[in-house]
Formats: C-alpha cells, sequence, structure tokens
C-alpha cells in the first residue's frame, strides 16, 4: 500500500491536513484508531466564531450554542459579564464535536483523501534510516502502509513523535486533566457560557458551564497535573461542583481528557515526520482550546506537506516552513500565553479575587481578552508586576 | 506493579502523554502497560477518574 502522505489522527488537525493535501492533488491517507470520528469527546467543544468561519464554511448542524457572552466568577463568587468572544477567542460557538469531526473527515474524503478507520499506526517504517511509512494494525492484523511522509494528529497521547526522535511527553505542570459531564437542567443559561475559577474549586484550572441548548450544558473542570493529588481529582471536583452549582442536574455523558498547556515544542518536525495540533502541544495554554489553534496547524502543514511532497524533498530542512508559518504570528502567541498560564497558577484565591474585584467599575463588556489583561496590568500594577515584560 | 482499573478508565489517554518511559497506550478503548514501565507513579496522579494505581 503506498501514498504520498499518511496522516495519523482524524481530529480537525488531522483532518484539515488531510483535505489540504487532497485538494492539493496529493495521494493522502488518513488513520483512524477508533471506529468512529468524533467519539468519545475530550473537548468542551467551545470555539471562537471568528476563528471557525476563518477556517471553514459553518455548517449549522455542527454549531449546539451560539453564545451572546460569559462570565467570570472569582473565588469568592463575584461576577463579571464578558460580551462574545471575550474569553481569549474561546467562546462563540460550541459545537457538536460528534457531528463536526465526522463532517472535517467527510470532507477530507469528499476532496479524495482516502479514510480508514479502526487502524492503528504502531511504529514507523524506517528504510535505510530513513523513515518511510507506518506500520498498522486494523482489526488485529498488520500491514504496511509506504508513504515518504508522515503527519502525527494522534492527539494528547501522541506516539508519532516519539518514534521519531521528538520529545514530546508532557510534564504534570504543562498538562491539565480535566472531567466534563453533559448535564441536563433547567437552570442552565442558553446564552452565556461561565468560567469558575478558584484553588478549591479547579486548582490550577478553572471549572466551566458551556450550553448547548436551553436546557444542556458541558460542565467540567479542569486540574493542573502538579498540583492534582491522584486519585480521580478532576471528577471528584465535578461532582463537588455539580452539588454546589447544579445540585438538580441529571448527567447524561461523562468525559475526560488531558489538554496540553504546554509551552511551544522546540521542534514539530523531523526528516519525513510533522506534529499537528494536541500532539504538537498547539492548544492555547491560558484559556485550553484547541481546536482553531489544532486546524491552523494542519492547514498549513498541509500546504508545506503538499510542496515538500511534489517537490521530492521531506527532509526537515523543507518542512521548516511549516515551523515558521506556525511560530509567526500562532505559536508566538501560544507562547505568551504559557508565560501568563506560568503567572496566573501560581495566585493565590485572595489574588484572583482582588484582580476580578478591579474590573467591577470598568466596562468589561467592550472589552476582549486583551483589552481585559491590558485593564488588570493597569489596575493591579503591584500584583501584576511579573508580568510586566509579558506582551500583551 | 501499575493497574489500570478498566471500569473506571474512560480512555482519554492523559496517563500516555505524561509517561516518561512512553510504556503507556490507549488502544481503542483500553490502555496497555509495556514492560518498560518503572512505576514511578506519574500518571496515576494525572488520571481524571482515579483508574491508575501503582500497587506493592
Amino acid at each position: 500500500m503506498k501514498y504520498d502522505v499518511v496522516v495519523v489522527g482524524a481530529g480537525p488537525a488531522g483532518s484539515m491536513a488531510t483535505k489540504t493535501l487532497a485538494e492539493a492533488g496529493l495521494n493522502v491517507v488518513m488513520l483512524e484508531k477508533r471506529q468512529e470520528i468524533g467519539d468519545p469527546v475530550r473537548c468542551a467543544e467551545a470555539v471562537s466564531k471568528r476563528g471557525l468561519k476563518d477556517l471553514v464554511e459553518i455548517d449549522l448542524r455542527w454549531i449546539a450554542a451560539d453564545l451572546e457572552g460569559s462570565r467570570v466568577f472569582a473565588p469568592d463568587g463575584a461576577c463579571i459579564g464578558l460580551s462574545e468572544e471575550q474569553s481569549g477567542g474561546k467562546t462563540g460557538y460550541v459545537l457538536e464535536r460528534k457531528i463536526f469531526d465526522r463532517a472535517l473527515a467527510m470532507e477530507a474524503a469528499r476532496a479524495g483523501a482516502e479514510v480508514m478507520v479502526k487502524t492503528r499506526a504502531q511504529g514507523l517504517l524506517k528504510r535505510d534510516g530513513k523513515i518511510c511509512g507506518v506500520s498498522a494494525m486494523r482489526s488485529g492484523e498488520t500491514f504496511q502502509i509506504e508513504a515518504p511522509l508522515v503527519i502525527g494528529a494522534d492527539g494528547v497521547e501522541s506516539k508519532v513523535g516519539r518514534w521519531a526522535g521528538i520529545d514530546t511527553t508532557l510534564k504534570p505542570k504543562d498538562i491539565s486533566t480535566c472531567a466534563q459531564f453533559l448535564v441536563e437542567d433547567k437552570s442552565i443559561d442558553p446564552n452565556y457560557s461561565e468560567f469558575y475559577f478558584g484553588s478549591k474549586i479547579a486548582p490550577g484550572a478553572y471549572a466551566w458551564i458551556f450550553p448547548k441548548g436551553e436546557t444542556v450544558a458541558n460542565v467540567g473542570l479542569g486540574v493542573l497535573g502538579s498540583v492534582s493529588s491522584g486519585t480521580g481529582e478532576p471528577l471528584r471536583l465535578l461532582q463537588e461542583f455539580m452539588k454546589s452549582h447544579l445540585p438538580r442536574g441529571k448527567v447524561t455523558e461523562m468525559n475526560a481528557g488531558g489538554v496540553p498547556v504546554a509551552p511551544q515544542l522546540e521542534t514539530m518536525t523531523t526528516d519525513g515526520v510533522m506534529l499537528v495540533g494536541d500532539a504538537a502541544h498547539q492548544s492555547d495554554p491560558l484559556t485550553g482550546g484547541g481546536i482553531i489553534p489544532g486546524m491552523t496547524a494542519g492547514v498549513i502543514a498541509g500546504e508545506v506537506a503538499a510542496d515538500a511532497v511534489s517537490g521530492g524533498d521531506v527532509t526537515r530542512a523543507s518542512l521548516k516552513d511549516y515551523e515558521d508559518r506556525w511560530k509567526k504570528p500562532h505559536g508566538n502567541r501560544l507562547q505568551r500565553h504559557y508565560e501568563l498560564k506560568e503567572f496566573f497558577v501560581k495566585l493565590t484565591d485572595d489574588d484572583l479575587n482582588s484582580l476580578i474585584h478591579s474590573l467591577a467599575k470598568e466596562d468589561t463588556a467592550k472589552m476582549d481578552l486583551r483589552d481585559m489583561l491590558k485593564s488588570l496590568l493597569k489596575l493591579n500594577p503591584k500584583l501584576l508586576w511579573g508580568l510586566r515584560h509579558v506582551i500583551i | 506493579m501499575l493497574t489500570v482499573n478498566r471500569y473506571k478508565c474512560c480512555y482519554c489517554g492523559a496517563c500516555v502523554s505524561v509517561c516518561p518511559t512512553s510504556s503507556l497506550e490507549l488502544m481503542e478503548t483500553w490502555i496497555e502497560i509495556s514492560q518498560g514501565c518503572k512505576e514511578c507513579g506519574i500518571c496515576t496522579k494525572i488520571c481524571p477518574v482515579g483508574a491508575l494505581e501503582v500497587k506493592a
């Protein structure tokens, strides 16, 4: 079995890379280890409207909710309201990933790509020390897929990078470990996403309520790996959050997942290999949002890969254009967000309370995340002194 | 020995991402542990649902 490119993983990053390659006329195959694409969900499903519109033509069947704004809650319960597109581009739409991921994979297939489900990559093939495809297993049978280029879009549990010598192991302080319920409850506000901060609620991260309809929402929380005590703390804290915030809520689905909140990888390519999406730690360390960055990287990687394969040069030097185009502006912005995250996770509940209180008299409804951070810096110079060197 | 409680595991792969020896693998709906596991316990702290345990 021979192809120009093998893409490992059929999430949004993998599908965008695959579609881009197929549209460029390349012979590409995308592997998905699960028998279904888009399931189980490991995501809170919120995306920026603008970010999504820039990447794909939106089909309303993917959209579970179209938000008006968001609310941020301090550890002491104080609340500020932000309008749409304010929370770091994190809010806007809440997607139905089970539909969305499948639709993107369909688009890749429609563009001419092959898709193989229930097919797991289990190692890289090498000839004369050069990567030349993957060894795969489908329904228990092992076979080889030859291709000069492999794109690893294999998620937080990525193996492609490690097989190729790129260390993608996450440090506990650079992963947010999350649990989420799909909840039915009449008290859910269908128009607003909500973010809750506090060391007792979600240490080192936040809890969220992202509506998915009139009385349905994703309710979840993250815990920073380095402060997680083990024994399933995210799930336990989520059960407590449900008791205090949605005591009558009925849980109709349960999800879990690890989100990279990590610095940018020094390298995302090597000879014959590229990494995209969570596999390349491209989720936003401040918000945890990874759909738009992953899709963006998928498109860039697809374009660069198409040129590299067509030109017969898949060495790292030839693939470096992907890293350069990713870094400026996307990677650099996420690296700044990493520095912000590193600072904010060290703040105490009292610090967070006074920061959120300081915005009480500001007109936050007109601010975006950048304006809000600038405003926080202006109002709290002493507390945020450590951030003076970060360009916001 | 590192053990996975399959009844608790939500097969999210968070444990795989932090394993320093690359000894865990998320198959379709289960985690496999290979010989290289040093029982360091990092994965047990990361697991969001408490499915992993290092037993004496």
